[in-house]
């Protein structure tokens, strides 16, 4: 029986790859490379470099062709999601579209080219854009000093950490606990407990906000900080946060900001005005440059000037007076808590935030906020009333579902996400934040059209549908996917992280 | 509300944990409603032996393929012996929350301190209370 195509000519569904793992593509001698015949005297690697940094025997490594690498990695691109493939409404993450001039600007042969290692006289341009970002970011978050060391938010939420505890140590004080509300973001705690800290938690209240009577008791003598995120993992923006800056300020204490949700403030509010001392920037998130699948990131941390001799070093210094012009990366900092990454960090993410921020300004910075909460309303408006909503209010950047309406369906969150990859989206932040059972949490961002922000509510509001007339399809999705719904479960409890030959490994 | 079972003789903690005295052996583990509200399990963190918790410390946690949680000790005292067949096999705390499924025994140091634990129809009053 044949099976024709099911469109000709301009076809969308003719090509689909499957791909084996590199090491099922392996046969016996075949080679990615040619060397030409040795024209040296040949001698025993074991004479050369000794015998103990000699292997014995030689991993099972595949043997492919350049070709056969190619397309495999290729192929495995193509399985991807991507904001530049759709709508990509990851909750908490700010997966907004990643201008190509930022990689335009990133790609300068100037910049590409630059060396780490070249004097600072050889890299002036590098340093300036760097002394800028820092100005920039120091500007849109009210803070006096950033340092661009920090590879990823959660080394720059260690570093603003370690701060604390340095300024604290410094002024001959032992505080060991560290408050953090239930609505902060899951990294908080453990770059507290990292730092030796106790963590205490704080209950929000039931309308999803931290109240200043719950800090002004759990506070004492021995709390270091309070580490806060604001707008709050419910999209809710803490209207409490000034008194309760206060009530930590004069307990002794210092307040940390988690600057991933700044996307909802920038041009509005400055977490520096409201009482934070210290707060780091996803880069990633904010300032859109790339989410690395653990690729380079850069989450620098910001301080106010009580916090600025404890910054990671080096840090970029514009020459004054005497000492001429220009800039330099400054290690001349005693109390620091020293250096957390090679050279001068992540520069090719400092490029690609500077090109962002310096392009769109301040009137577009505050746009993107603007557009990015509006469009969060939008979406809850939509879906209110299909969709259970925990926290009423106005929410910022994001916002917070539940499937509690879909109780009796036997439809869950968990198959809401997986139907959502039917309809071509990659799915929701899901049961997150903890205090809402059965969270979807979304945040659309300031990058999607009024049209896509209605496909998108159009596809939860059909799954909704679903749940009530098909349910058994919707905990069976996806279904439209290379591979159907996967045991995660299984995944977890039993997982294979290494391949295995099964049977002889090389073919005879 | 969902069937939940919890069975009499037990005592119960707000953070859904159980204990059962059995001579000056405390066991511990988790209830049939925070088994059933996590799912599948995962994965079970628990301490060393020998580890001495006061009441309501973290000493461990649980993840499922919805979230993590962290264990609370229902009494203070210390920790002589660990459940070694969760490391492998997390999915008994699914199957059997109340037997096999057992996390920690506790040498209690007083045991007066179970008094303050729930028996097995208040906790499940306070079970409806955040069921609504």
């Amino acid at each position: 029986m044949s099976r024709g195509p099911e469109k000709v000519g301009n076809t969308t569904r003719g090509i689909a790859y499957e791909e084996p793992l590199l090491f099922e593509r392996s046969r016996p001698g075949r080679r990615g490379f040619a060397l030409p015949p040795l024209d040296v005297p040949e001698v025993e690697p074991e004479a050369l470099l000794g015998a103990e940094a000699c292997r014995e025997t030689i991993p099972d490594l595949p043997e492919v062709s350049e070709v056969d690498v190619v397309r495999h990695f290729t192929r495995l691109s193509t399985w991807n999601a991507a904001v530049d493939l759709g709508l990509y409404p990851l909750g908490s993450c700010t997966m907004k579209y990643n201008p190509r001039q930022n990689e335009a600007a990133a790609a300068l042969p100037g910049f590409a080219g630059a060396h780490p290692l070249a004097p600072a006289s050889l890299s002036q341009g590098i340093l300036q854009l760097m002394a800028e970002l820092e100005r920039h970011l120091a500007e849109i978050s009210g803070l006096d000093r950033v340092s661009l060391q920090p590879a990823a938010g959660a080394q720059g939420e260690l570093a603003g950490i370690m701060m604390i505890r340095a300024y604290h140590r410094h002024r001959g004080e032992s505080r060991d606990r560290v408050l953090i509300p239930d609505s902060a973001h899951g990294t908080n705690p453990a770059s507290a407990a990292l730092n030796g800290y106790r963590v205490q938690t704080l209950e929000s209240g039931p309308d999803g906000l931290l109240h200043p009577e719950t800090v002004a008791a759990a506070m004492g003598p021995d709390v270091a900080a309070l580490m806060i995120t604001n707008p709050n993992t419910l999209g809710l923006f803490e209207t409490h946060i000034e008194p309760i800056c206060e009530i930590v300020h004069t307990g002794g204490g210092l307040v940390y900001g988690d600057g991933a949700n700044l996307n909802a403030l920038l041009g509005i509010a400055r977490p520096g005005d409201l009482g934070i001392d210290v707060m780091h920037f996803n880069l990633h998130k904010t300032f859109s440059t790339p989410h690395g699948g653990g690729g380079p990131g850069a989450g620098p941390v910001g301080v106010k000037n009580i916090l600025a001799p404890y910054l990671p070093v080096p840090v970029v210094r514009e020459l004054a007076g005497d000492e001429g012009e220009g800039f330099v990366l400054d290690y001349d900092f005693p109390h620091s808590i020293g250096r957390l990454h090679a050279h001068h960090g992540n520069v090719g993410m400092m490029i690609r935030a500077w090109a962002y921020i310096r392009s769109l300004g301040a009137e577009g910075l505050r746009r993107c906020a603007e557009m990015a909460v509006l469009n969060a309303n939008y979406l809850l408006s939509r879906l209110r009333g299909t969709y259970h909503v925990p926290y009423e209010g106005r929410v910022m950047h994001e916002c917070v579902l539940s499937d509690r309406l879909l109780q009796g369906t036997g439809v869950t969150t968990l198959d809401v996400a997986k139907r959502l990859i039917d309809y071509g989206y990659h799915p929701p932040t899901i049961y997150f934040p903890l205090v809402v059972q059965g969270a979807i949490m979304i945040e659309p961002t300031e990058s999607e059209s009024l049209e896509g922000l209605d496909r998108f509510a159009e596809a939860m509001l059909a799954v909704a549908e679903e749940a009530r007339t098909d349910p058994e399809r919707v905990r069976a999705a996806p279904t439209r996917t290379r591979l159907a719904r996967l045991d995660e479960t299984r995944a977890a409890r039993r997982p294979v992280l290494r391949w295995q030959p099964a049977g002889p490994s090389k073919r005879p | 509300m969902a069937e939940y079972e919890f069975p009499e003789g037990l005592r119960y903690s707000e953070e859904d944990e159980w204990a059962r005295l059995e001579g000056d052996r405390l066991v511990v583990g988790i209830t049939d409603y925070a088994q059933q509200k996590l799912g599948d399990i995962v994965f079970v963190e628990l301490p060393e032996a020998g580890t001495h918790v006061e009441k309501g410390d973290r000493f461990g946690s649980i993840e499922s393929v919805k979230a993590v949680a962290d264990l609370f000790a229902p009494a203070s005292g210390e920790i002589i012996e660990v459940n070694p067949d969760l490391e492998d096999h997390p999915e008994l705390v699914n199957e059997d929350c109340y037997g096999d499924g057992w996390m920690v025994v506790i040498a209690p140091d007083d045991p007066a301190e179970l008094d303050d634990l729930m028996d097995a129809a208040a906790y499940a009053k306070h079970v409806e209370s955040r069921e609504d």
